[in-house]
């Protein structure tokens, strides 16, 4: 009998043997949406540098992936990919991260590369929670949650809507969608990599460990639930008030934009420097 | 190469400029940073020169992200450099923890500038000594290179660069304000000249399930970015396949020997000292723009019949505790000099203690360097 094996088993690395997701976890769902992506634009993992940060999302591609994989320090993946894309400008480099990591340690380097628009792909797994260190408050829990930082719940404001930061920050691709899409998710990410810009996916994505079980909104079904009931798609959210949208998830791509992007930028200061000639790189090494 | 990476002659030349031009020699092709007193200019200058030969200086948001961006453009193949000062030092330590911890070439400049928080940028201390060894969190090993002119800021930076492709390591250069800012006849040889290394990199082709490029004590090759090496690079604890290994401790053993083990194992390559004790009874040990304080100070004491000599510790890290040891054998007194409160004196005094007297000379005022006059007066009060 022949053996069953998944499709995109081939992406992943041999020496591989399970991952350290717990039992329900959105991060399989934005690993696989990721992979039928680059599988769909018929990509190698050749042609991809990943790179992420620290928390649960940071190993989707370390040690997931089979391709260059950097896995970094707290907060500072997007500022290593910063370097990786512009010595190796021909790749696509795709950091992959969680809230905490993106948006609370991590977030200047967040909204200081939205601004220079440099081509990367950078995907958001937002869980609203510290997962890995056991359930601690993120900048993106809901006001009034008991995490284990807050035993009297949360008395932060907190980042509604990350993605809106991003677009602000001047991302020339902005997409955010929930677990519960993850089709629409796949064909998003395929537009990110295919983007010349800086291209941010937020995807909310649950933990049922550390945040359904302790908040008390269910398992990973009934989590997913509440994002199919609560999710609204930008066009509809459109025609809503404020006061309706509340507690709804709009999804969808945010903004899709043609602007200078800063690899692009790079080149043409280059040729500036050298006088207007074709850019003869001396790398000093013979 | 081209002229435009290497301008040989001989120029009146700022410190500063000067370790920019050892870049462009040594073949730098990638500068993150942020501008910080007094280390500017090297930054300002290599803005100009590294787009015209196909490299970029790249102003970042922060010393944080300038690190990483550094450490990032390593593992895609360039040659790489941050400049900054103590505060951006003090930022940057995490993510040169991890430049060791993953094996990463890069060399950091730091203009040193005094005491600690923001202190007195203009002014030249050499008050980060030992962050650059212990700063970053866990054991390791660094190399630390400390110029005392203009010309060693260019022929340092050089080193700088071939030890940090050599040892896939991060290497510090230890200047300060004085130094960095100080101008003096400057001769950047010609290219042949100047040997410069590029890391050692696996054979194209090598199955990535066969690949070793980490924790070996001989360097392994690194298996940099874009070359279908598929590496797995993580600065968990990590086998020298790459591959995560977060609960035998055994592996932390050899993740933490091994590291360290790579820099010790080739101290006696590494290590460069300038020694004239021969005959001497006192010797001033220093380094950095001090030694020349002590130089002028020992030549004085020898016209006046007093036997002094000196050593120079040109790597300042891996500690050289042998020469150390070598000098102080046959010294009845070694005076420590450094523009600090005593930052190297203790390591120095460890080693030398056990065979000589080994006392430490302060400069008046912190922040200036000794004056010879001073130094004089302490060779006299105990060669008496």
């Amino acid at each position: 009998m022949s053996e069953l094996v998944h499709p995109y088993h081939r992406f992943i690395r041999p020496t591989v043997t399970h991952s350290s997701f717990c039992p329900g976890c959105g991060d399989g769902t934005i690993a696989q949406s990721i992979l039928r992506a680059i599988d769909g634009l018929s990509m190698d993992m050749d042609d991809f540098v990943f790179v992420s940060g620290i928390g649960c999302a940071a190993w989707i591609p370390s040690p997931l992936f089979n391709a260059d994989v950097l896995h970094t320090t707290h907060g500072r993946p997007i500022a290593f990919a910063f370097g990786i894309k512009m010595g190796l400008p021909n790749k696509k480099v795709m950091v992959v991260s969680g809230d905490g990591d993106l948006v609370a340690i991590g977030g200047n380097h967040l909204i200081q590369n939205a601004r220079r628009n440099i081509e990367m792909v950078v995907i958001c797994s937002n869980n609203g929670i510290y997962g890995m260190t056991g359930g601690q408050a993120a900048p993106t829990t809901p006001m009034g949650v008991k995490t284990t930082t807050t035993p009297y719940g949360t008395f932060e404001n907190f980042f509604e809507d990350i993605s809106g930061l991003v677009v602000a920050a001047g991302a020339s691709f902005v997409a955010r969608w929930t677990t519960a899409h993850p089709r629409q998710l796949t064909a998003s990410i395929k537009k990110a990599i295919q983007k010349k810009g800086f291209a941010f996916i937020e995807v909310i994505s649950q933990c049922p460990i550390q945040f359904g079980r302790k908040m008390g909104v269910g398992n990973a079904v009934q989590m997913l639930e509440d994002y199919k009931n609560r999710s609204i798609s930008i066009q509809e959210a459109k025609k809503l008030s404020k006061e309706e949208l509340k507690g709804r998830i709009v999804v969808g791509e945010l903004v899709d934009l043609d602007k200078p992007e800063m690899v692009e930028e790079v080149t043409r200061m280059r040729k500036k420097a050298m006088g207007g000639a074709e850019a003869a790189v001396d790398t000093g090494r013979g | 190469m081209s002229e435009k990476r290497i301008r040989t002659g001989r120029y009146f030349m700022m410190g500063n400029v000067a370790c920019a031009e050892g870049a462009l020699a040594a073949g730098c092709e990638f500068v993150a940073g942020y501008p910080i007193t007094p280390a500017t200019e090297i930054a300002n200058q290599l803005a100009e020169k590294l787009p015209q030969v196909g490299g970029g200086f790249f102003q970042m948001e922060d010393e944080i992200s300038s690190i990483a961006a550094v450490i990032g453009a390593s593992w895609a193949g360039k040659k790489v450099m941050t400049v900054t000062s103590g505060p951006g030092i003090s930022l940057m330590l995490e993510n040169i923890g991890f430049a060791i911890g993953v094996e990463t070439p890069c060399v950091i400049v730091n203009v040193q500038r005094g005491a600690p928080t923001t202190g007195m940028p203009t002014i030249g201390i050499q008050g980060d000594m030992v962050q650059a060894k212990h700063g970053s969190h866990g054991d390791y090993e660094i190399i630390a290179l400390c110029p005392s002119s203009p010309q060693e800021m260019f022929d340092h930076t050089v080193i700088a660069f071939n030890y940090a492709e050599k040892y896939r390591t991060p290497v510090f250069i230890l200047s300060d304000a004085f130094v960095g800012h100080m101008r003096e006849e400057v001769v950047i040889p010609e290219a042949e000249k100047i040997e410069t290394v590029y890391r050692k990199i696996p054979e194209l082709g090598t199955d990535p399930l066969k690949l070793k490029g980490f924790l070996d004590e001989n360097v392994a090759p690194m298996p940099i970015f874009g070359k279908g090496f598929k590496a797995h690079v993580t600065s968990s604890c990590h086998d020298e396949y790459g591959k995560r290994n977060l609960i035998d401790i055994s592996a932390l053993d050899k993740f933490v020997r091994k590291l360290s083990e790579k820099i010790l194992k080739h101290k006696e390559e590494i290590t460069l000292v300038e020694r004239d004790y021969e005959g001497a009874e006192i010797v001033l040990v220093s380094y950095g723009g001090v030694a020349r304080a002590a130089a002028a100070a020992a030549a004085t004491a020898r016209e006046k019949g007093i036997p002094v000599g000196t050593l120079r510790l040109i790597t300042v890290w891996p500690f050289p505790g042998e020469e150390i040891e070598k000098m102080a054998r046959k010294a009845k007194h070694v005076i420590v000099l450094e523009n600090n409160l005593g930052q190297v004196y203790p390591y120095i005094k460890a080693e030398a203690a056990h065979f000589s007297e080994v006392s430490f000379l302060p400069p008046k005022l912190v922040g200036e360097i000794q004056d010879p006059e001073d130094i004089l007066k302490k060779i006299e009060e105990v060669s008496k």
